[in-house]
């Protein structure tokens, strides 16, 4: 049988979840991930394709507030916390390439 | 130490106490124990001694601080709190500084009580034995070799240490009811959406849930009193005002109908101890007027795997906002996705990047349907089953854990064993309903036992008049020798 977990899984899951991990983790995730993904075998064998999902323990409604403007987070203070700011902002690596 | 809220407020409102001399003998209790037990990341010294002199000002002019007046309370490094480190014991928020506070904080400061620090836990919350912090583990005040339960344990050691009379945990899969449990107090999780969230920083939140810890009934009954409520900040709070429920403890059990869960009692790996435990809490409950019976929740057995999907997947996405860009700790890369996965790489610890890494896959373009669609499905079972059960009986009972607190580092190399520790507390979280731990006695070898009753949906008050009835019977006094009381 095929490993449940291979190392490329390992690796373009870790590119989703944009994580870098070396070679060593990508052997001891492929290992853990495929345990606990054993012990959930017993789910993945129920029959129980009628019953119908809950994503939420409790009904509620979207709630809504007036549209009206109110106090908010300080600009300053919120940017203090910011690794990297420029002009007011927060900065972050170049996106686009020169030529784009 | 280890004195009563309760207690305290009433001779704080009374003038018969200064705040200041509350919070001092506290701050002492700090210094003199939590070298040993490493419960705190962060003591509010100044802020506390500054919060406690306004406390005994008003008093002084003939106001009413509240409820908590004078109070320390400890609070998890997962809430917010303006201006104060908030770690979640990451390095990704290490040096943080929230510019707000969360509603919890608000309430507890509006009903009279003073934050006294920042307690540890595994890193966001994700955990059983507060050992995945960056910090350093937190040892259990009964026995210093042994872990406090997680994630909360930072928490529940302050209160069991006498360093706090009340603490806030949040509980997602058990983490305050598991560690009230090892620590020998009283730990509650409310029924998901009576405490806001607002200010609680995200682990899964379909199952995320503020709670109290407390040194007996009546005070966890106090706080969760003073803190829960609707709140415009959180759009998932129960919009219907509770009703009191300090007032409601003592009412007695004549007449309740409680039920043994079968399924979370005959669970593997159970020390014999704790299964007579729950034993002697239905004789307790029995002798006291209750109705007894066995009770049968058949789909709780899958509760682990589903939680096991579930919290990951949630997970995985709330934390995809730890990016490098607006807060927290950022590590240079050649461009923004390589900013990220170096920052991410050097920022989480081993087990968040598992259940990061577990969420995505169980999230991922096909496995969705065999993963967290199974377990969404799954959920639902478990939901049908406590409510057929919740026709039968008004509460049901079942340990908190399956044993008592384990030695540190026992169970740090095996992922999947650790998480075997919550499996009599996770089905509660599935089903959005509240449960309470309360310690029932000592094992052979010195170790507090909890005993877990649940309560379905908005059923704190029948909770707490069992929890109250079982303190009761057991008459649990001990308390650890660091927290200078006999054990």
């Amino acid at each position: 049988m095929a490993p449940r977990i291979t190392g490329d899984d390992v690796r373009h899951v870790a590119k989703l979840a944009r994580l870098r991990i070396d070679d060593a983790e990508v052997d001891q995730f492929a290992g853990q991930l495929a345990a606990i993904l054993d012990h959930a075998a017993d789910i993945e064998a129920l029959d129980i394709d009628d019953v119908p999902p809950t994503s939420h323990p409790v009904p509620f409604d979207n709630v809504l507030r007036a549209d009206e403007s109110g106090p908010c987070l300080d600009r300053d203070e919120v940017l203090a916390q910011a690794p990297h700011v420029e002009d007011g902002r927060f900065r972050v690596p170049r996106i686009l390439d020169e030529a784009q | 130490m280890s004195e009563r809220a309760f207690d305290i407020a009433a001779a704080v409102r009374a003038g018969e106490r200064s705040a200041r001399s509350v919070v001092d003998e506290h701050l002492a209790q700090v210094a003199r124990v939590d070298g040993d037990v490493h419960a705190f990341l962060h003591v509010l010294g100044d802020e506390a001694r500054a919060a406690a002199d306004e406390i005994d000002r008003r008093v002084a002019a003939g106001e009413d601080p509240g409820p908590l007046a004078g109070v320390p309370v400890a609070l998890k490094d997962n809430m917010c709190t303006r201006g104060i480190p908030t770690t979640c014991s990451s390095r990704i928020l290490e040096g943080w500084r929230p510019p707000y506070d969360a509603t919890v904080v608000d309430r507890i400061r509006a009903a009279g009580g003073i934050p006294i620090g920042k307690t540890n836990l595994d890193e966001f919350a994700m955990g059983s034995s507060t050992e995945n912090s960056a910090f350093g583990a937190t040892r259990n005040p009964w026995a210093l070799d042994r872990v406090p339960g997680g994630s909360s344990g930072g928490s529940a050691a302050a209160v069991a240490a006498g360093m706090a009379p009340l603490g806030i945990g949040s509980d997602t899969g058990g983490s305050i009811r598991q560690p009230a449990s090892l620590c020998g107090v009283v730990g509650v999780k409310p029924t998901y959406g009576r405490v806001s969230r607002y200010g609680l920083i995200a682990f899964a939140s379909s199952l995320d849930q503020i709670g109290p810890f407390a040194g007996d009934v009546r005070d966890a009954a106090l706080l969760l009193e003073s803190i829960w409520g609707p709140d415009a900040r959180d759009s998932t709070s129960i919009p219907t005002p509770p009703d009191p429920l300090v007032q409601e403890i003592d009412r007695g059990v004549e007449g309740l109908r409680v039920g043994v869960v079968g399924e979370l009692t005959d669970v593997e790996g159970i020390d014999p101890e704790v299964r007579s435990a729950v034993e002697d809490a239905a004789r307790l409950l029995e002798k006291a007027g209750a109705t007894v019976d066995r009770a049968s929740v058949p789909s709780t057995t899958y509760g682990l795997s589903a939680y096991y999907l579930i919290a990951p997947a949630e997970a995985s996405s709330n934390l995809a906002r730890y990016d490098g860009v607006r807060y927290g700790l950022r590590v240079d890369g050649p461009d923004v996705e390589g900013m990220n996965a170096a920052t991410r790489a050097a920022g989480f610890g081993a087990e968040v990047k598992r259940r990061i890494m577990l969420g995505t896959y169980a999230l991922s373009a096909g496995y969705y349907d065999a993963y967290y669609g199974k377990a969404q499905k799954v959920r639902t079972l478990i939901i049908d089953d406590f409510a057929r059960a919740y026709e039968r009986f008004d509460v049901l009972l079942s340990p908190t854990s399956p044993t008592t607190a384990f030695p540190i580092g026992a169970k740090t190399d095996d992922p999947l064993t650790m998480y075997l520790c919550d499996v009599c507390t996770i089905p509660v979280n599935l089903t959005g309903a509240c449960a309470v731990s309360i310690p029932s006695g000592l094992d052979a070898t010195g170790l507090p036992i909890g005993i877990q009753v649940m309560a379905p949906a908005l059923g704190e008050a029948p909770m707490f008049r069992a929890a109250k009835a079982l303190e009761d019977g057991f008459a649990f006094a001990a308390t650890p020798a660091l927290a200078g009381g006999a054990s």
